[in-house]
């Protein structure tokens, strides 16, 4: 009998991942949204850079590597040439909400029918730990070794209520993958953001709080305490913005 | 023998510079010449000075660029100054005397002076001095004929325009027959 | 024939990008291109094409990227310091393989320089811009008619060989009107078996990538890739010769300062002196066997550019130094006269001028 069978909307090659990290549970809600819908062979991802930088190798589907920050101007691309595909970006928070703020942004605000998966794990995971722009106040990294000074560094940024006040988001929301619970309301969340796409309803947002053991320096149990005491009460999850639900 | 006429209409912005230019280009084209228009670009095309080259010529155009013109038109006198000298020998300098006072003249060019600010405004041809000065280009250099200039205008405007069209029209012949 | 209509470059070049079968334009406006974008937003739309006014050059050069990756014809165009912007996105265009084209029409550099003709991104367009081993096709039209000629084989020789292609113009070839034929003749059609389509409809997974953390696999990317370049420096060389039969000194030009050159060969012809030219109108592949053919008849070469002599070394490895090269050029978006290049011509003949 099988009591458990891996998603095809994942291919069998092995993460490289660290051990707990909750990539490899956000790559699989999104897999898993994609067989559901059953648009693995339609669909085109954009990888973008930094730890998620190979998940061109893991999406069983077509894929675009984007240059950093750009995965929202090369999913515009692709989807203008072929709007009858899915178009997915999978980014994290340094690609998305530091060199590619003016892409995110405008992306969201010509409405673009795409899906934008936005991992943010409060810091640089790929280079070794360095700040990020959603770095937490007193948060030490490698490039804020005494914590971030906000009098120095500024504040972090908040995509969700950033993006909220641009009229052209759809669908934005904030969930975390740090427990049972939270998982399960994250794949709606991200199920929603391809349904949406699909049903041609324009720009879908879903900033999953994530964790980074390795540079965090915590062990995987240690850091999903930690997204919950601390990201969860800077980055309240819930929707933003829905702007289908509004209209009813 | 080959024979290439170099023209440079030189004036502010808004005087009709480029579309003068684009009249005698398109009317060289239309009577089966090589022609080459070149317009100064920029912010100066917004108030400032403008000014524009036309080759018209029976074999391939090299440099599109007039810096010593066969043909200057000068509608102004910053344009004028700028450019008289650099006439070539034997060559024409048609200018809009309204706004123009020139004394010395160069007894190696042909220096004409046309009022074609005043006769715009006293004809109800306002904004057309350009067209009036036009004809009397081809009234003195010859380097297309009248009727060729007036048939290619009635293709460059628009039908719906049939009135901006006459009022060009009316404003080369009063030029012409000056 | 067709009828000759009377076209500015920028719009003759955009309506034969849209012949040649691009309905996919993505820019940012900036002097002196803009046409190109303001004719492609009243054009696509009619045909059913994309026209996107970018919130950046870098955005715009990635949006070519995405629609290049689906295997459809795309372009982009901009100005010098819009080129610069986009110089990561072609970098990734060459590294994933892409055939798109760019258009740059130049002005006056560095930095944010000047807005008259120039061509001063001979080196970016030609040695680099973006990072890595890679090349462009850099066609250089010196009229009109190749502004349309030329852009319509650039789309073509992009999907033969699968790598973005460039027009380097200037600000004269862009806001200039001449006469021009617009039949361009059939499009080729190039299948595209490595478009990101959606897995359903081709085998296995399509992947578009530049990236490789092996350095042996990486390495052997860029040696294949040469490969490829080596047919198009076989194949695809173009350029004019212009009155060289007997010519002692070769002048070489390319785009708006071959056509001033042409006015002073010309004079310098009624004088008696044996002047002639090779006009590039690929700069890559560049014709180094045509110089070097011309080398072993003439006395001199004379590089003649909108800039300080970004061409020179190219002619001279091109005929191994075996003549003196000489130069001139105007930079910051002055053009010399026929005349500034006659004197120069002088020199040379008297034996005063002084080698590059």
């Amino acid at each position: 009998m099988v009591v458990f069978e891996k998603t095809k909307g994942l291919t069998d090659n092995q993460l490289h991942y660290c051990p707990g990290c909750t990539h490899g549970v956000i790559h699989r809600l999104v897999a898993e949204t994609l067989e559901e819908l059953g648009v693995t062979g339609k669909t085109i991802g954009i990888a973008s850079v930094g730890c998620s930088v190979f998940s061109y190798n893991y999406f069983n589907c077509d894929m675009i590597q984007a240059a950093h920050g750009r995965a929202p101007a090369v999913a515009t691309g692709a989807k203008r040439a072929n709007p009858d595909n899915v178009v997915f970006t999978y980014q994290g928070d340094g690609d998305l909400a530091a060199i590619g703020t003016a892409e995110t942004v405008h992306s969201a605000a010509r409405g673009e029918n795409i899906t934008v998966i936005f991992v943010n794990n409060a810091i640089y995971g790929m280079t070794g730990g360095q700040m990020a722009p959603t770095t937490l106040p007193n948060q030490v990294t490698q490039t804020s070794p005494y914590g971030r000074d906000v009098t120095v560094v500024g504040y972090p940024v908040k995509v969700c209520e950033m993006l909220s006040q641009i009229d052209g988001a759809t669908y934005l929301e904030r969930v975390a993958v740090n427990n049972v619970k939270n998982i399960r309301k994250a794949k709606q969340a991200i199920k929603k953001a391809f349904q949406n796409q699909i049903e041609g309803k324009g720009f879908s947002l879903v900033e999953v709080l994530s964790t980074c053991p390795t540079n965090w320096g915590l062990t995987p149990k240690a850091a999903l305490k930690w997204l919950d005491e601390n990201m969860e009460t800077y980055y309240p999850l819930g929707v933003y913005k829905d702007k289908y639900k509004e209209e009813k | 023998m080959a024979k290439t006429t170099k023209i440079l209409i030189a004036g502010f912005g808004g005087q009709g510079v480029l579309f003068t230019g684009k009249a005698l280009a398109y009317t060289g084209l239309k009577v089966g010449m090589e022609v080459s228009w070149l317009p100064s670009y920029g912010p100066e095309m917004r108030g400032g000075t403008a000014n524009c080259s036309v080759t018209l010529s029976d074999t391939p155009i090299g440099s599109p660029i007039v810096d010593k013109p066969d043909v200057l038109i000068a509608m102004n006198l910053p344009s004028l100054e700028k450019f008289y000298n650099e006439t070539e020998k034997d060559g024409y300098v048609i200018f809009d005397s309204s706004l123009i006072v020139k004394n010395d003249v160069r007894d190696d060019v042909v220096t004409v002076g046309i009022p074609a600010t005043k006769l715009a405004s006293d004809n109800g041809l306002d904004g057309l001095a350009n067209m009036i000065i036009l004809g009397k280009v081809i009234k003195e250099t010859n380097v297309l004929t009248l009727e060729q200039v007036k048939n290619s205008l009635a293709q460059m405007v628009p039908a719906k325009k049939a009135e901006l069209l006459e009022k060009n029209v009316k404003a080369i012949e009063l030029g012409y027959n000056y | 024939m067709a009828e000759k209509v009377l076209m500015k470059g920028n719009e003759a070049l955009a309506e034969a990008a849209i012949m040649a079968g691009c309905k996919y334009y993505f820019g940012y406006p900036i002097t002196p291109q803009t046409e190109v974008a303001a004719y492609m937003a009243k054009r696509m739309p009619k045909i059913g094409g994309t026209f996107l006014q970018a919130e950046s050059e870098v955005a715009a050069i990635n949006m070519v990227l995405g629609v290049a990756a689906c295997g459809k014809r795309v372009m982009t165009s901009s100005s010098s310091p819009g080129i610069s912007l986009k110089s990561e996105g072609i970098s990734y265009l060459a590294g994933c393989e892409l055939p798109a084209l760019i258009v740059n029409v130049q002005r006056g550099g560095p930095g944010l320089g000047g807005i008259q003709p120039s061509q001063s991104d001979y080196f970016q367009a030609l040695k680099g811009g973006g990072h890595g081993d890679y090349k462009l096709i850099v066609l250089a039209p010196a009229s009109i008619q190749e502004m349309v000629d030329l852009t319509f084989k650039g789309f073509d020789l992009a999907d033969k060989y699968r790598m973005p292609a460039m027009i380097l113009a200037d600000g004269t070839m862009g806001q200039m009107m001449e006469p021009v034929s617009l039949e361009l003749g059939e499009v080729k059609e190039y299948a595209k078996p490595w478009a990101t389509t959606g897995k359903a409809t081709h085998e296995g997974r399509n992947i578009i990538n530049s990236l490789s953390l092996s350095p042996a696999q990486l390495e052997e990317w860029n040696i294949n890739r040469y490969e490829r370049y080596k047919i198009v420096e076989r194949d695809e060389v173009m350029y004019e010769e212009f009155m060289m039969d007997d010519a002692e000194t070769c002048v070489v030009a390319f785009g708006i300062t071959s056509r001033v050159a042409k006015n002073a060969i010309m004079e310098a012809r009624k004088r008696g002196m044996k002047v002639g030219m090779i006009r590039p109108i690929t700069l890559w592949p560049f014709p180094k066997d045509a110089l070097k053919k011309a080398a072993s008849k003439v006395k001199n070469f004379l590089t003649v550019e909108l800039n300080m002599g970004q061409m020179v070394d190219d002619v001279k490895l091109a005929i191994d130094c075996s003549k003196p090269v000489y130069f001139y050029g105007r930079t910051g978006g002055v053009i010399m006269t026929p005349d500034e290049v006659l004197n120069k011509l002088n020199e040379i003949e008297k034996g005063e001028a002084k080698q590059w």
